[in-house]
Order: structure tokens, then C-alpha cells, then sequence
């Protein structure tokens, strides 16, 4: 990883069926998100992590050992916060109070989360009088968002903390996750098995099987991966994190910077300079020998072929690229590999079709 | 004092405390029931429940001979100068607690069961130690338990007869608690007199028990059980 890794996690734990055997290095920054389908051991890697379940192994955060041979430090000793997958608020308690509940049982020195703060970045202020059964399940969750980050946590760990909400609330509090991925500095592990969560939030990426992890790495990087199982050649496409360089306002459009050429989006009203995530389907991408500019689609890049394999059916095929440093998805038929004579090393012209603006 | 007033005070006073100990004594052996996962906890629970289906009489009768002078306890209680407990007011205390026990441990084992094993590990995370966690947590979303506990406690102690009878005698001002003044009466064919302690027994028992459950089902409502 290119960041500086400051969260070692190594655990072995007997589950039935297989066993949790897990070792990450992972950075001390951003949101890693642990990806993998239900069953195969994130939440209980998350569990072993917050010292919840035993395992045996060692964990460090930061530069701090949390567990270490026999020694290990109880749950509440640890300066982390979790959030839960279904409400897990104190239901005795008013939502003031329930956000007094960590934050009283920490040092003042050691705050660095204030009540004001916590309140409004996660929009509480109406809602503090009110006690947990009168909440929606996506207020339930802000308030429990809020009482994890008013531990002042060195490490935040989200156990599928939006599985359990409808897809309104669950867009309606995703703007607040990403409010805190900017304004936060500590590391966040985000257990998911939902791939739009995955592709919004995540900086980094887990993958998990059978309490094994099969790949780990930066969003992007992974997201350009075709080796990987339980890909699906629908949803297939490369995630990746852009600069608004330039916008066109008479065409509505802007354009998308990133180390390996330009992409031109729709604007979404975004200021120059600000973060933009993209997706581009491996569908909505195809090749070209030389560089067409006589046809509709004018985001065509140059890029070097590194891999290319068969589809889920057997007409189609899938070629990895290189863009710079950005890896790049295309899927074509695999008559149309054959005219072209692609294969790894050559140097193709990229015409996207589409581009998803992901937040 | 007329020796029926007596009678009133010294059973309030007994259930009382009786109560009280009770609380104390069955808060943690039902938290432990509720939680813990080791094979001696059947047996456990079992001596525990044994005075509800024991007769009473049986009971009082293991009790008056271990609390006895010869018994390994009145030995005990005489080496520390406390004399033997039979046919004390401190003899009938720990009769009461022992045959109220299960009265007590039931209720507060079932609230303690009912509260998540979810909230405890969220107060954990959120820097909660065990006593905390059961102090902040455990006790509140259990108080309907420790409601039911204590009422019936009480009301079971005021409804004690055979291990009263047994174990205190009927030492008027010292052991001779209502149920026993009414056999009394009865006995001596006093009816008018034993009308007058059992109606007020059976209406005291009548509203306690409507008054508890009216307040359980309050607290249910409110969503917190």
C-alpha cells in the first residue's frame, strides 16, 4: 500500500466450518472496507478486532498493542468505537443521554470529538430530547454514528451499519458517512456486502472468503481486478477518485482529472477542486486500434493492455488496461479480441461510453 | 400495643426485611444464572427452586436442626456469641429469605435474561467496565424484574406459615407473625378476630399483586422490557 500502514491485525479463530485466519496491514487513514459474501468471518473479524470474541493473534493500532500473545486488553480498555448492524441504543436512555454514555466515560483531555460537533455533523439537534423508540431506523443509526465518534476513537469499525434500512434512509445517511470520511482522521474498518456501499465509501478494500482474506488493497486497484471471485460481469467496472478540473457550463459538463488523462462528465454542480468518484462499467467501455474522433463518444484515452480473460459467457471477454497508473475494464465479444488481435502489452484507444458519478 | 397490632408490625417488619436481604443476596446469584453457560448452574437453579415444591415443613425442619445447638450453624452462631436462631426474630429472617428465594432469583433471572447480550457489548465499546455495564445497563432494562422480585418477596413472606411455625414458634412480639396469630385465633375459636386478620390479609395480597401488574404493564408499554 502507498499510504503508511499503521494497523496490524493478524487473527486466527476456529469457526465452524472453516477458520478465521486473517493478516492485515492495513493504513492508519480512510475507510478499509472488508468486503465479502454473508458467512464467510468479516463481522467476526470485526468482533475479534474490538475484542468482542477471542481469537489468537495480534492487534496494533497506531502504534498502540491492543493484543498481544496472552495479553489482551478487555473491550472497554480499547479506544474504539462500534457501530452495529441493527439500532443498539440504549433504549432507557433519551438521545442526549446515550450520547453522554461514551463520551462521559472518557477523559476530557483525551476529547477530541465535541457534543456540539457530533450533533451536527450528524444532524441531531431536533432529536435529542426524544428517546429511542420513537426514532426511523436511519435515525436510530445517526444517533448511534454520533455516540461511536464521541469516544474519540482511534479506530472506528462499522459492522454493515446500514444492512438493516430501507434505501431511503439508507441514501439519506450515506451523505453523512461521507461528511465524516472527510472530516475525520482516524481509520474506519466498514464491514459490507453491498457493492454500492463499497463503491462510495471505501478508500480500501478487504476481500473476504471463507474467513480468508483473497485480496486487499486500494479501491481502485481491486475494482480493475478480473481474478477475484464472485465477479459479476454486469456490475464489472473500475472505481476511481478524480479532481474537478475545468467546467463547462454552457454543455453542463466537467472535467474529471486523474493520473492517466482526463474524463468528461456531467456536471453536477460541483466547485473546481473538489473530490469526485467515478465508476466507468466494464460494458460501457470499448477498444479501438487507432483514434476515432468521428462518433458520439469524445472520452477516448490511450491505454496498454495487461490481461485479458474470458466472460461469464463464453461470446464475451474481458481485457484489463493500464491508464497511467489507473487500471481500466473493458468487456467486448470475444470475436471482436480476435480481429483486433488483442493481447497484454498492446496499445489500444479507450472510447467510454458512460460515466457514473458515484457521490 | 393489642397483641393483633403486634402481630402486624412484627410480619411487616420481617417481610421487610426479609426483602431487603433478599435483594441483595439475589441480584447476583441471578445474574450469574442468567449468564453464565457452566453445567453446575442446573443444580444451582434447582436448590434454588427446591422451597417451591418442598413443604414448607421440611424446610423449617432441615433448618431447626442445622440452626440448633447441635446443627454445624447454631454451633457456628453460639461460638460467635449470637446464640442459637430458633425461635428468634433472627431465626425467622433467615427462614424467610431462604423459603422466599426462589420468589426473588425467578424474576430477576428472566429480566436479566431478556436484556441483549447486544446492549452489554455496545456499552463495553462505548468504555463501560462489568460493574458499570450491570450498574448503567443490566439493572435499569431489568427493573420491572426487581419490581416483581421484591414484590413478591414481601408478599410471600407475609403469606409464610409452616417454616414460621417450625422455625419461630409463637413468641408474641418475637415470632408470632399474622398467619400464625390467625391459626391462633382459629384454634381457639376466636373467628371473629381471625375475620378480621385473614380479610385483611386477602385484601392486602389483592391490591400488591393488581398494583404490580398494573405497573409491569406500564413499564412494558413504555417499550423498555
Amino acid at each position: 500500500m502507498t499510504e503508511k500502514t499503521n494497523l496490524h491485525i493478524r487473527l486466527r479463530r476456529k469457526l465452524p466450518g472453516f477458520t478465521l485466519d486473517a493478516d492485515l496491514a492495513l493504513p492508519g487513514k480512510g475507510v478499509t472496507a472488508v468486503f465479502g459474501p454473508s458467512g464467510c468471518g468479516k463481522t467476526t473479524l470485526l468482533r475479534c478486532i474490538a475484542g468482542l470474541e477471542r481469537a489468537e493473534g495480534y492487534v496494533s493500532v497506531n502504534g498502540h498493542i491492543w493484543q498481544e500473545g496472552k495479553q489482551s486488553l478487555p473491550v472497554h480498555r480499547r479506544p474504539l468505537a462500534l457501530v452495529f448492524q441493527e439500532s443498539s441504543l440504549f433504549p432507557h436512555l433519551s438521545v442526549q443521554r446515550n450520547l453522554d454514555y461514551g463520551f462521559n466515560r472518557i477523559a476530557e483531555s483525551a476529547r477530541q470529538v465535541t457534543m456540539a460537533q457530533a450533533v451536527h455533523w450528524l444532524g441531531l439537534t431536533h432529536l435529542l430530547s426524544r428517546m429511542p423508540d420513537g426514532l426511523s431506523g436511519g435515525e436510530r443509526q445517526r444517533v448511534a454514528i454520533a455516540r461511536a465518534l464521541l469516544t474519540s476513537p482511534r479506530l472506528l469499525l462499522m459492522d454493515e451499519p446500514l444492512s438493516a434500512l430501507d434505501t431511503a434512509s439508507r441514501s439519506n445517511i450515506l451523505p453523512y458517512l461521507d461528511r465524516l470520511r472527510e472530516e475525520l482522521a482516524i481509520p474506519v474498518i466498514y464491514v459490507t456486502h453491498a457493492r454500492a456501499e463499497l463503491a462510495r465509501i471505501a478508500d480500501h478494500v478487504v476481500m473476504m472468503d471463507q474467513g480468508r482474506v483473497v485480496a486487499a488493497g486500494e479501491l481502485t486497484e481491486i475494482s480493475g481486478r478480473l481474478d477475484l471471485p464472485d465477479r459479476d460481469d454486469e456490475e464489472l467496472g473500475v472505481i476511481l477518485d478524480t479532481i474537478i478540473g475545468d467546467r463547462d457550463l454552457a454543455w453542463h459538463l466537467c472535467r474529471a482529472d486523474f493520473d492517466g488523462g482526463p474524463l468528461w462528465v456531467r456536471d453536477s454542480g460541483r466547485s473546481k477542486g473538489s473530490r469526485l468518484r467515478l465508476r466507468i462499467l466494464a460494458r460501457d467501455v470499448s477498444l479501438a486500434l487507432t483514434r476515432n474522433d468521428d462518433q458520439s463518444i469524445f472520452n477516448l484515452l490511450p491505454a496498454t493492455i495487461t490481461d485479458i480473460r474470458e466472460g461469464a459467457h463464453p461470446a464475451m471477454a474481458l481485457v484489463a488496461m493500464k491508464l497511467g497508473k489507473i487500471p481500466l475494464l473493458a468487456r467486448l465479444t470475444r470475436l471482436s479480441a480476435h480481429r483486433l488481435e488483442l493481447m497484454p502489452g498492446k496499445k489500444v484507444w479507450v472510447q467510454i461510453k458512460s460515466v457514473a458519478v458515484l457521490d | 400495643m393489642s397483641p393483633e397490632w403486634q402481630a402486624v408490625w412484627l410480619t411487616l417488619k420481617l417481610a421487610g426485611a426479609t426483602t431487603v436481604i433478599l435483594l441483595f443476596l439475589a441480584t447476583p446469584l441471578a445474574w450469574w444464572l442468567a449468564r453464565t453457560r457452566h453445567w453446575v448452574r442446573q443444580p444451582i437453579a434447582a436448590v434454588v427452586a427446591m422451597p417451591l415444591v418442598l413443604p414448607p415443613t421440611v424446610l423449617g425442619f432441615y433448618l431447626l436442626i442445622l440452626m440448633g445447638p447441635e446443627g454445624p450453624v447454631g454451633e457456628l452462631t453460639q461460638a460467635l456469641g449470637l446464640g442459637t436462631l430458633p425461635f428468634t426474630f433472627g431465626g425467622l429472617v433467615v427462614a424467610s429469605v431462604i423459603s422466599s428465594l426462589p420468589f426473588a432469583v425467578q424474576p430477576l433471572k428472566n429480566a436479566f435474561e431478556s436484556v441483549s447480550g447486544r446492549m452489554l457489548e455496545v456499552a463495553a465499546t462505548l468504555g463501560a467496565s462489568a460493574l458499570d455495564r450491570f450498574a448503567t445497563v443490566a439493572v435499569p432494562l431489568a427493573r420491572s424484574g426487581f419490581l416483581t422480585a421484591a414484590v413478591l418477596s414481601f408478599a410471600h413472606t407475609i403469606g409464610e406459615f409452616g417454616v414460621v411455625l417450625m422455625i419461630g414458634g409463637n413468641i408474641p412480639g418475637e415470632t408470632r407473625v399474622l398467619s400464625v396469630a390467625i391459626y391462633d385465633h382459629v384454634e381457639t375459636l376466636e373467628y371473629a378476630k381471625a375475620h378480621w386478620l385473614a380479610g385483611g390479609l386477602l385484601i392486602f395480597s389483592f391490591v400488591t399483586l393488581v398494583s404490580l401488574y398494573l405497573i409491569n404493564g406500564r413499564i412494558a408499554n413504555r417499550g423498555l422490557s
